[in-house]
């Protein structure tokens, strides 16, 4: 028997809501109880975390089937019955471990952060709210509760990306990603009902034991609620066509890009799909289509990057590219290998890009001091930052080399395995070296565009400005610190899974093979020779060596002006640094016509003619016509009223007498 | 007896009172006329009693009283309306209309 009983799961997702309680309270009541603020908000995250870990090794000493706890009856509707329950296991336990974790990092990073800011109650409310719902989406043992979670991140995601929401752009910024993943939602709810239609449940446990035999292999109603599942995929982790609202999202405060616009949130998709890969093995079309949009946004998030000169927005585009990644993956089949990549991506996204925020911390405490307006995030303002944040620089050139898959740092095997899927699943699946290829060429250019912010950001002569170049200092250490934690598990996260060829144990693969197998055995991996999987392997490496060594002997860093002197793009390069026009073209055919639908159409003859116009004033007008009528009669002279009244008498008595 | 003559003469007198009230403008005329419908009605019941018994003629004491309660408050209201206005003609008297 377990210690402790796993029953007691609820507390981790319990602690961060408690926090949120708290932190929102203070909020309200006292915002300037920073001290308190700080010890409630991280310390709910820090106690979840051990709680997660202590419930973890519970499991993997204990059990090996999943363990569902049913709390309460939440929705008892006839033949639809959703408990309230959560659900551990192999996967689940990873998610909460990844959540927490490095949600826990990300928390006492903000305490040094985000300590001048005003809201900073307000702030750590917010986060901790996030941290409870994706737990829940983590946990949820069915796809309502999961869905639960999964609105609960994104109206998080909103808050915080409109933190300053007194500035226009921000808000904005937040409304699309609303929006944006409304729509993915809606995907979300349409595979949800097709599949209580079909399967008459919507417990994980029930639905994936019955979808064999419920559904036609590769039929259309499995291959539809594949599709509709991705859609809510595409939205929540920002792949073609629905990724536009993740780059706008980093309008939002540095920590909360790391926490939920890198390692967690954005990753729910990659989750889902992990999560249902029994239903994506029965449809190959929509387990084609995962792995192939996947390759696409891979490549072309990359291609952007290449030419963004916000620090951010570089990662951000990083991140999308990285997803893409990770559904080539889980969309080949391979779901450890995806979910691999998904903690390795969590632990070197969540360091680059809290070192981006030490960066711009750095830069905008510069600014500030001599009253600049410059842009603290524009890498032309940065350059040889590397003198003045020795700790930021060292920690961000190895997440760097992860991220490019030079081994043996996290990134190497993750990416390896997904692109050593793939490249197998080719051999069965023509269409899958296109995937490959486009996931190698997405893998070149990561190297070059990470190489480049390197360069331009930490390397060269420094552009900040002479007056401001005093104030450059490195971070704290409550901002440091868990830089240096997130960098040791970027070099060391490897040996989660070290694949049996480096003569590793595949710990993480074993790990999940509870969860994964039965997709797995519905459609099994295929296996290639270990010649050719060293001939990948080195390809691989190659290209990340290419791509770092381009980057370095192409780019000047010496050339580059201040980010207000800079002349225009032009070019290729001004279609790269426009995003190849995408907003613009969404703007164009979707925005503009709702806008125009919605104002000379719903608004102008709709609303002002139809429902003001005919339905309210027009009843007004039939009703006065009718009084007015009836008016009238009432003329006050009592002989008229006789004359009525006689004849009334008349026809009553005609009638009664015929 | 002569039932036939008295209910002719009875509607006659109806016929009379209700063309009165409608023509008529003066209110003390249409009292009159409301009077005489009631009294072609107390003819009816005369009448008719011969055969169907002298419930009808009882009835004919209860229409009296009450049409001389009936004249009491309505010769009341209209000497107030006369106070009031100067005159007895409906058709000035004419305030409650829609």
């Amino acid at each position: 028997m377990p210690a402790v009983p796993l029953s007691l799961i609820w507390v981790v997702p319990a602690l961060p809501l408690l926090g949120f309680l708290v932190n929102g309270t203070l909020a309200l009541a006292r915002p300037g109880a920073k001290r308190a603020v700080s010890i409630v908000g991280v310390g709910t995250l820090v106690l979840a975390f051990a709680a997660a870990a202590l419930a973890v090794v519970e499991f993997g000493a204990h059990a090996t089937a999943p363990l569902v706890f049913r709390y309460w009856d939440w929705i008892p509707a006839a033949e639809l019955q959703v408990p309230f329950a959560l659900q551990l296991d192999q996967l689940s336990a990873v998610m909460i471990l990844i959540v927490t974790g490095v949600g826990a990092l990300i928390h006492v990073f903000s305490v040094g952060y985000m300590h001048d800011d005003a809201g900073y109650a307000r702030f750590f409310a917010y986060l901790n709210l996030f941290v409870f719902f994706m737990l829940t989406l983590v946990l949820g043992a069915s796809f309502p509760v999961m869905f639960v979670g999964w609105e609960g991140v994104g109206l998080c995601s909103y808050l915080l990306i409109g933190f300053w929401f007194n500035e226009k752009i921000n808000a904005d910024a937040g409304k699309k990603a609303f929006i944006v993943n409304r729509i993915g939602d809606f995907g979300f709810l349409i595979a949800m009902l097709l599949i209580f239609w079909r399967v008459g449940s919507l417990d994980f446990a029930a639905v994936f034991a019955r979808a064999p035999a419920a559904f036609a292999p590769a039929g259309a109603l499995i291959t539809a609620i594949t599709l509709f599942l991705f859609l809510g995929c595409t939205g929540k982790s920002a792949q073609i066509p629905l990724y536009t609202w993740l780059p706008d999202a980093m309008q939002g405060p540095t920590p909360v890009s790391a926490l939920i616009h890198a390692a967690t949130m954005v990753t729910a998709g990659v989750y889902l799909v992990a999560r249902c890969g029994v239903l994506f093995a029965l449809s190959p079309i929509g387990s084609a289509t995962v792995a192939g949009v996947g390759a696409l946004t891979a490549l072309f998030a990359a291609t952007i990057a290449l030419k963004q000169w916000d620090i951010k927005r570089v990662l951000a585009y990083s991140t999308v590219s990285q997803l893409g990644y990770m559904f080539v993956g889980v969309g080949t089949g391979a779901y450890a290998a995806g979910i691999f990549h998904l903690a390795t991506h969590a632990f070197f996204k969540a360091l680059l890009f809290l070192g981006s925020g030490s960066v711009i911390h750095a830069m905008h405490r510069a600014y500030h001091a001599t009253h600049s307006h410059d842009d603290a995030q524009d890498m032309r303002n940065m350059g040889g930052l590397a003198r003045y944040l020795p700790w930021t620089w060292g920690l961000m050139w190895i997440a760097t080399l992860a991220i490019a898959g030079i081994p043996p740092f996290a990134g190497f095997f993750s990416k390896d395995e997904i692109l050593g899927a793939a490249f197998a699943e080719a051999t069965v699946r023509p269409a899958w070296y296109v995937f490959w290829a486009l996931g190698l060429g997405a893998a070149l250019l990561t190297a070059f565009y990470m190489t480049r912010l390197m360069l331009y950001t930490f390397h060269g002569p420094n552009r900040t400005g002479d007056r401001e170049r005093e104030h450059l200092h490195e971070a704290p250490w409550s901002m440091t610190g868990p830089l240096v934690v997130l960098g040791a598990l970027t070099v060391a996260g490897g040996v989660l899974n070290v694949p049996p060829l480096f003569g590793g144990g595949a710990l993480l693969e074993r790990w999940l093979e509870p969860v994964t197998g039965v997709a797995s055995r519905l459609s099994p991996l295929v296996e290639v020779p270990h010649a050719t999987e060293w001939a990948l392997v080195v390809g691989a490496v190659l290209v990340a060596v290419l791509g770092i060594a381009g980057a370095l002997r192409l780019l000047r860093p010496e050339t580059l002006v201040p980010a207000r002197l800079a002349p225009p793009e032009s070019g290729f390069g001004r279609i790269l640094w426009k995003k190849w026009y995408v907003d613009e073209l969404y703007d164009a055919v979707f925005v503009r016509p709702i806008v125009w639908l919605s104002r000379e159409v719903l608004w102008k003859i709709v609303d002002v003619r139809i429902v003001d116009g005919l339905l309210v004033d027009g009843t007004a007008v039939v009703t006065r016509a009718l009084g007015w009528i009836g008016s009238r009669l009432q003329t006050g002279e009592v002989g008229v009223y006789v004359v009525g009244f006689v004849v009334g008498v008349l026809v009553v008595l005609v009638a009664a007498l015929r | 007896m002569l039932l036939a003559p008295a209910l002719l003469v009875s509607a006659v007198l109806f016929t009379f009172g209700v063309a009165g009230v409608l023509i008529r403008r003066n209110a003390i005329v249409i009292f009159m006329c409301v009077e005489l419908m009631l009294n072609a009605v107390n003819l009816t019941f005369v009448a008719l009693a011969q055969q169907l018994g002298v419930a009808g003629q009882i009835f004919v004491f209860f229409v009296m009283a009450v049409a001389a309660a009936e004249a009491a408050v309505g010769l009341a209201i209209l000497l107030a309306i006369f106070r009031h206005r100067q005159t007895l003609n409906l058709q000035n008297i004419n305030l409650l209309k829609g």
